[in-house]
C-alpha cells in the first residue's frame, strides 16, 4: 500500500543554507517505475527523471507535472531576450531563502554563481539572508522578488521603477517577475512532499 | 481545453498590448502556465479530487494571498461546481485566518535563530461541520503552505492521508495550491508592470 507517510530517522540533514548539493527524500511513496504508463512517462518529459524521487513522486499527476515542468524549462532556460540567467536565478535564490526551502536554495544560488561567477555575493545571500549587501542591481532583483514572495504581496510599481533604475526593461522585468513566481510554486512542493539531504559521500 | 488564457484574461491583455508583447517572448511559459490550469482544473483524470473541491480550494489559498481577482474567479468556479453553500463558511475561514507571512520554526539546526512563530491555524468544529472533515483538512494543508511552507511536514501529509486523501489525491492538492502560488504572483507582477507601462503612456 502506498497510502501512508514514509519515516526515516537516518536522514542526515543540511544544518544551514548551503550552495553544495543536497539530495531529497519524499515522504510520500513515488510512483514504482513498474507502474508507469505512457501518461506518466510523457508527464516526466526527460525519461531519466522517472529515477529521481521527487518527480517519480509527481509522476502520480502526470498532466500538471508536464505542465509544470515546461513552464519552468522556458522561465529559466530560455535566452531568447530578457534578464541574463544569472538573474532569474537569483530571482529563484532570494525566493527560496525568504521561503525557507534549504534544497532548492541550494540548486539555484549553485546556479546563480555558475552564470554569474560571483559567488562570494551569493554566499552572502544564503548566509545574510535577504537583506544582504549586494550591488544595486541585484539589490533591485532581490528586492523584487521578496517583494512578491510575501503574504500579502508587497510587490508595486515602486519595485518596477527600481528595477527599471538598474537598467532592466519590460521583459527582463517579466523574468524576474517570473522566476520569484515560479519558486513559490517549487517552494512549497520541495518543502512539503519531502526534506533534503546530505549526501552519504559529503557526511 | 479552453480558448480563453486565465491570466491575460484576469489582466485584460489584449492581443497587440505591450504585456501581450511581453509574454510571447516566453511563448512556453506563457501556454504552459495556462496548460498547468487546464491540468489541475479541467483535468484529464479527475482522481479523489473533485472539480468543486480544487475550485474550494484555490478560491481560499488566493484570498489568503489577498488576491481578489483571482479569488473572484475561482469563487465563481466554485459556484459552477455546485459548492455555492460552502462559501459563506471559506469567507469566515479566509476571516480568522488571513496573516501575514512567510514565517515559521526552520527544521535546519543552525537556522534556529531565525525562526519566527505565527499562527497554526486550524478549523474549529463548525467550520469542520459545514466543509466536512477531508476539505477542513486540506484547507489547513492549504494555509500552512501558504504562510509557513517551512513548517510542512510527514506528519501534515499523513493527517490528509488519515482524512481519507490518496497519495495521488495528496500531489495533486499540492500542486494545486502550489501553482496558485505562482498564478497569483504572475498576476500581481505582471499588473504592477502594466500600471507603471500605462502611466508612462500618458
Amino acid at each position: 500500500m502506498s497510502e501512508t507517510t514514509i519515516e526515516r530517522d537516518d536522514v542526515v540533514a543540511p544544518e544551514r543554507f548551503t550552495q553544495e548539493s543536497l539530495g531529497w527524500v519524499p515522504w510520500l511513496q513515488p510512483l514504482p517505475k513498474a507502474d508507469f504508463t505512457d501518461r506518466h512517462w510523457d508527464g516526466v518529459v526527460d525519461r531519466q527523471r522517472a529515477d529521481m524521487p521527487y518527480f517519480a513522486l509527481l509522476a502520480r499527476d502526470p498532466e500538471i507535472l508536464r505542465a509544470r515542468t515546461l513552464t519552468d524549462n522556458d522561465i529559466f532556460y530560455n535566452t531568447d531576450g530578457g534578464a541574463p540567467r544569472a538573474e532569474r536565478e537569483l530571482a529563484a535564490a532570494a525566493t527560496s531563502r525568504l521561503n525557507g526551502c534549504v534544497f532548492c536554495a541550494s540548486v539555484h544560488s549553485r546556479f546563480a554563481s555558475e552564470q554569474s561567477g560571483r559567488s562570494e555575493e551569493v554566499q552572502r545571500l544564503l548566509d545574510e539572508g535577504v537583506e544582504a549587501p549586494l550591488e544595486p542591481r541585484w539589490r533591485a532583483v532581490v528586492d523584487a522578488s521578496v517583494a512578491l514572495t510575501r503574504v500579502p504581496s508587497a510587490f508595486g510599481t515602486d519595485d518596477i521603477a527600481s528595477l527599471r533604475a538598474q537598467g532592466l526593461g519590460d521583459e527582463e522585468i517579466s523574468d524576474v517577475i517570473h522566476g520569484a513566481a515560479f519558486f513559490n510554486w517549487a517552494n512549497r512542493l520541495m518543502l512539503s512532499l519531502g526534506e533534503p539531504e546530505v549526501p552519504a559521500r559529503r557526511r | 481545453m479552453s480558448d480563453i488564457d486565465v491570466i491575460d484574461e484576469i489582466l485584460a491583455i489584449a492581443p497587440g498590448d505591450r504585456l501581450d508583447a511581453v509574454r510571447s517572448v516566453r511563448p512556453q511559459a506563457r501556454e504552459n502556465a495556462q496548460r498547468s490550469y487546464e491540468a489541475l482544473f479541467e483535468p484529464v483524470a479527475i482522481g479523489g479530487v473533485s472539480l468543486a473541491d480544487r475550485a474550494v480550494v484555490a478560491a481560499f489559498t488566493s484570498a489568503l494571498l489577498r488576491e481578489s481577482d483571482l479569488a473572484e474567479f475561482y469563487r465563481a468556479a466554485a459556484v459552477d461546481h455546485g459548492a455555492a453553500d460552502l462559501l459563506a463558511a471559506l469567507d469566515a475561514a479566509v476571516a480568522e485566518s488571513a496573516v501575514v507571512g512567510p514565517y515559521g520554526a526552520y527544521r535546519e539546526s543552525g537556522l534556529a535563530a531565525e525562526s519566527t512563530g505565527g499562527l497554526r491555524w486550524q478549523p474549529g468544529p463548525e467550520l469542520e461541520s459545514v466543509l466536512g472533515v477531508r476539505l477542513a483538512r486540506i484547507l489547513a494543508h492549504a494555509h500552512l503552505l501558504v504562510f509557513r511552507p517551512r513548517e510542512a511536514s510527514a506528519a501534515a501529509l499523513h493527517s490528509l492521508l488519515d482524512a481519507g486523501w490518496s497519495t495521488t489525491d495528496v500531489v495533486t492538492l499540492s500542486q494545486l495550491v502550489a501553482f496558485v502560488n505562482f498564478q497569483a504572483r504572475v498576476v500581481i507582477g505582471l499588473r504592477a508592470l502594466q500600471r507603471d507601462i500605462e502611466k508612462e503612456q500618458r
